[in-house]
Order: C-alpha cells, then structure tokens, then sequence
C-alpha cells in the first residue's frame, strides 16, 4: 500500500490516456464475439419465428423450397464423421505423443515433433483435395463410390491428428519428472509406469485436447465437403455418401434466398452452439488439469 | 496423487506374470514406434502426391500468368495479388487491435479483473467458432449490413475476426515472459507506463510478436471456408479493395470440385500454397525457438 497520493507506480496522464484507447481496443475484441452472435440470431430470425425448433429435426426431407427442412441427416453425417475421426486420431494422437517424450531420442523427438507441427500448418482444402484425387479413388476400387462417409472420416483423423498428439505431449511434459523415475525405480516396466502412473496423471489434459479436436473436426467444412460426396441421405454403411451440416452451408450458401438462407444460418448457430460447448468443456478440464 | 496411481500400477504387477509384463512392454513399444512411422509415412505421402503432380507444372509463367479457360490454363498471377491484399487487409485491422488487447491484459488491468475476465472470455469463444460460422457472419455483417459486397475488404476483415485470438494469445505469452525487473527499472527511474512499454517491454517481446504475426499469416492464408461467401470467386486481377478476389486456396477448390479437368493446375496451386505456408510456419517456430534459447542463455 503507498501512502503518498502519487508516486512513480501511479499512472501518468500520457498512460492514462494509452490505457483508454487500449480498453478501446480490448472492447472491440468482445463487440466481435457479440456481433457474431447477434448477427446468426437476426439472421436466423426469419425462420425460427414461424417453424418451431423440432421441425428442423422431424421433417421429412430437406427441401427448403418446399418448407421442408430436416437436418437430421446432416447432423448425423457430421456427428458419426467427427466421433470416426476422434476413434481413429486419439489413439494414435496419444501414441505420437508418448513416441515423443518417452520413446525416440531427443534428436528424433524434435523432428518428430517438428513434422507434426507442419502437418497442423497444412490448409484444409489441401487435405480435402489430397483426398479426392488420391484417397478417394484408392477406397473407390475397393468400394465404390469412394467419396463416403469413410473416407470423411479417414481424412478427418489425418487433420485432427496434429491437435491430439500436440496437446497430449504437452500434458505429458507437464508430469513431474520424478513420477516416471519413481515408478522405474519400483521395477516396473517403461509400459507399465506409463499406463499405470504417467497416462493417469496427465488424463485431463489429454481430454481437454481430445475434446478441442472433436470441436476442430465438427466445424471442418473444406476437407469434408471435398471427399463425403455430399449426398443428403441418413448413411446406412460406411461406403454411403453424406453430406454434413458444415458442408451443407458452404454449397447452398450461394444461392439461398428468404427462408433457406435463413435456415442455412438456423444450422450454423446449432455448429456454433456445439463447438462452443466442446470448447467450454475443454477448458473446464484444462483448469482442472491446472488444478491437480 | 502418484502414490495412489503407483500402488495401483504395482499391485498389478505381483500377479503378473513377468513374461506376460515383457510382452506388453514389447508389443506396446513396437505399435507406438509403428505409429510415429505410420504418421510419418501419411505426411510423406501426401507432400510426395502434391510435389510429384505440382512440380511439372509449375514455373515462372504459372506464377506469372493470368488464368485461361477457367483456371484449366494459364496460372495463377491475380490469385497470388488477391491473397497478398486478403491478407494484408487481414493483419493491419487485426495486428494493432491484438497488439493492443494483449496490452492491456497484460500491463494495465490485473488479472481478476472483471474486465480482463471478460476479454479474455471473448477471446476464447472467439478462438473456438468454426471457420464456416465466420463465413456466415462475415458475408451477412461486412458483405449485406455494411455494404461492402464480396470483396477484398469483406474478406480480409472476417480473417481479421479468425486470426484476432492468435495474435492476442501469443503477444500475451510474450509480454508476460519479458522479465518483471524491466518494468521495476523503469519504475524506479520515473519512466512512464507508455515509455517503458515502447522503449523495453515491446521489443524485448518483438520476437514473439513477430512469431505470432507468422502464425496468423499461416493461419489465414490456409482459410477457405470463410472467404467463399465473402471475397468470393472472381479470378480477375483486382483493381481495389472493393473488388471481389479469389484467394489461393479457394483457387485450388474451385478447380477440384467445380473445374473438371482442373487438377493440374490444382495440384500446382496446391503445391504453392503448401511451399508459402510451410516457410511462414516453419520461419514462426524458429523464431519461436531462438527466442527461447536466447531466454534460456540469459537465465
């Protein structure tokens, strides 16, 4: 506590002022998020005041020129696409990560390390036409069409993949040291200590990460667009072609008018409900995990 | 909490047999070490596919020209100008607005704040809305209510909006690393906030900043989804910002999906956009990493 009503720690006018247009700023940054908001509502609006909610799940079909606007396919080629890829990416996110801190050696670990970074940096649409021209036509042979909710999903875990194994490495780096040494010490196994002490002990950061990349691969729209095939149908196989919500705005977005825009932003909101959640869920085990 | 998970771990292992302890451990190490190569060989497979159908047609006219025939022919000279001005536009509405968040965060409100609390919350979901929802809001607040069309202007700001939580998420790391005896100095010697802000805190962080700057590049250049509905497709060199641009990566898009017999030159624009993006990441991390090995050396 100072006594004296200035001194070299009390602001100065000229920092008074800096600290103003600052707040300025940082108060743009939330007018953005409630922009966003305000705007998928106000668009959305049209529709959602005269079709109550559960229609958009109990239609008959999609066919927004004729009123009828069931997503439940959608939704449920986006959530099978995305859960596939999560079964697929936390395994061997997990294992990436552990081959890093605990099984290559330091000179291949950063390597390694450094190949999965660049394979975060790699753009959407790249994934999404590196599937189409090579994946796709690869799992066509075996069972056409290729373009499916397989392939989706296969394209997906390659994209999520990078999220995993970086935040599941970063949970392991953040166990003590003295944890593995312990367990080594007592005789058990390198597999052993690390399924039994390490992994435990670095659980919720893992989920966090897990569930950061179940929201990455939800909101992805180029990669799925390019490779499910986009077919509005519930998929009764792998091999069936689907067509996800994400990829649903990005084709009719074009040309939608009155209430089909106005639904296609109806979808958009529910995308942004879901990843938000995920996300909220992520950090809550994150603070968590920060906790322990 | 490790002795809870190490007596749990150890009574396991009294009745287990030693052979069977073995095998795990063996077979556990052989599926990881498959996995790290598995990973690899993806990664190799997929760069090798866009460097061996790319590199044919890629050359100094590819780069330089106009696209003919719908993208089939020609090359991609207007869509490297309409990315560069996306992306300008992109980092000088969002560099100054992050620089300055990150400010504040970290120097002129304390931690509990409401207010802090309260930026550092938007800036979360702000980081956690999916690249289509941006597309969406984008083209109905720049594009419909402000009037701006599908246009440079429109895209870039959207990007602005997606990149915003990066560079704020990085200046903060950097600010907050730059060590607390600066601001103590400069307190002592009757500096002001905003002087020792631009004389020490800055550029002790520039490194930093400079790295987050690369990464929001990355990040906005590798962007698709967001720039359909608001910079659009024209593939005419632009004459202003108000024209509408198509960028590298809707390029390549365009030629798979809706250009048939466009995946030559698709390859090649995927191969340059790669080569762009890997050099931005890659010149981001060494940034990122000299910075922490100077740090290091110091301490």
């Amino acid at each position: 506590m100072t006594l004296s009503p200035r001194n070299t720690l009390s602001l100065s006018r000229a920092d008074r002022q800096l600290a103003a247009v600052l707040r300025l700023c940082a108060l743009l940054a939330v007018v953005v998020v409630l922009l966003i908001l305000l705007f998928l509502f106000g668009e959305s609006w049209p529709i959602l005041s005269h079709v109550p909610v559960w229609r958009f799940l109990s239609d008959d079909s999609w066919h927004p020129g004729q009123a009828l606007y069931d997503m439940s396919p959608m939704l449920t080629a986006t959530v099978l696409s995305s859960a596939g890829a999560l079964l697929l990416a936390v395994p061997l996110g997990i294992a990436s990560a552990l081959f890093s801190s605990y099984y290559a050696s330091p000179g291949l670990a950063a390597v390694y390390r450094r190949l999965i970074e660049l394979l975060a940096g790699i753009p959407s649409v790249v994934y999404g036409f590196w599937g189409l021209t090579t994946l796709a036509p690869l799992l066509g042979q075996w069972h056409p069409p290729g373009v499916s909710l397989l392939s989706a999903t296969l394209v997906l875990a390659l994209m999520v993949l990078p999220t995993v194994a970086l935040t599941a490495e970063a949970a392991l780096l953040a166990v003590p040291q003295h944890y593995y040494r312990c367990a080594a010490a007592l005789g058990l196994s390198r597999w052993s200590s690390l399924v039994g002490v390490v992994l435990p002990a670095a659980r919720t950061g893992i989920i966090a990460g897990a569930l950061l990349a179940a929201a990455r691969a939800i909101g992805e729209t180029m990669a799925v667009l390019m490779v499910a095939g986009n077919v509005v149908q519930m998929p009764h196989s792998l091999f069936d072609s689907v067509r996800t919500l994400t990829a649903n705005i990005a084709l009719e977005m074009a040309y939608a008018m009155g209430d089909h825009r106005a639904a296609l932003f109806v979808s958009g909101l529910a995308l942004m409900v879901l990843v938000l959640a995920l996300v909220g869920l992520a950090d809550a085990y994150k603070g968590q995990a920060a906790h322990d | 909490m490790i002795n809870a998970h190490l007596r749990k771990a150890l009574s396991k292992q009294t009745w287990q047999p030693a052979i069977r302890d073995w095998l795990k451990n063996t077979l556990a190490t052989g599926l990881i070490n498959l996995t790290a190569l598995v990973v690899s060989g993806l990664f190799v497979w997929l760069l090798s596919d866009v460097v061996l159908h790319g590199l044919p047609k890629l050359s100094w006219g590819f780069v330089f020209d106009a696209p003919r025939n719908a993208g089939r022919a020609g090359g991609i000279a207007p869509i490297i100008v309409s990315t560069s001005w996306i992306l300008l536009v992109a980092i000088a509405a969002a560099a100054p607005l992050g620089l300055a968040t990150a400010v504040l965060l970290t120097e002129f409100t304390r931690p509990a704040s409401r207010f802090g609390r309260c930026v550092e919350a938007s800036v979360g979901v702000l980081a956690g809305v999916p690249s289509i929802v941006f597309g969406l809001f984008g083209n109905a607040f720049f594009c419909v209510y402000l009037k701006l069309g599908f246009s440079i202007l429109s895209g870039g700001l959207t990007l602005a909006c997606m990149v915003l939580p990066i560079l704020i998420h990085t200046a903060v790391e950097g600010l907050r690393a730059a060590p607390d005896e600066y601001r103590q100095a400069a307190a002592a010697l009757g500096m002001s906030r905003s002087a020792a802000l631009l004389h020490l805190l800055i550029p002790a962080a520039a490194p930093a900043l400079l790295a987050g700057l690369l990464l929001g590049i990355g990040r906005a250049g590798a962007e698709t989804a967001a720039l359909i509905f608001t910079s659009g497709y024209v593939d005419r060199m632009p004459g202003s910002w108000l024209d509408s641009g198509r960028a590298l990566s809707v390029h390549i898009y365009d030629l798979s999906m809706n250009v048939a017999g466009g995946d030559a030159n698709a390859y090649a624009s995927a191969l340059v956009l790669i080569v762009l993006l890997l050099t931005i990441n890659s010149l981001a991390m060494a940034l990122t990493q000299h910075w922490l090995h100077k740090k290091m050396i110091r301490l």
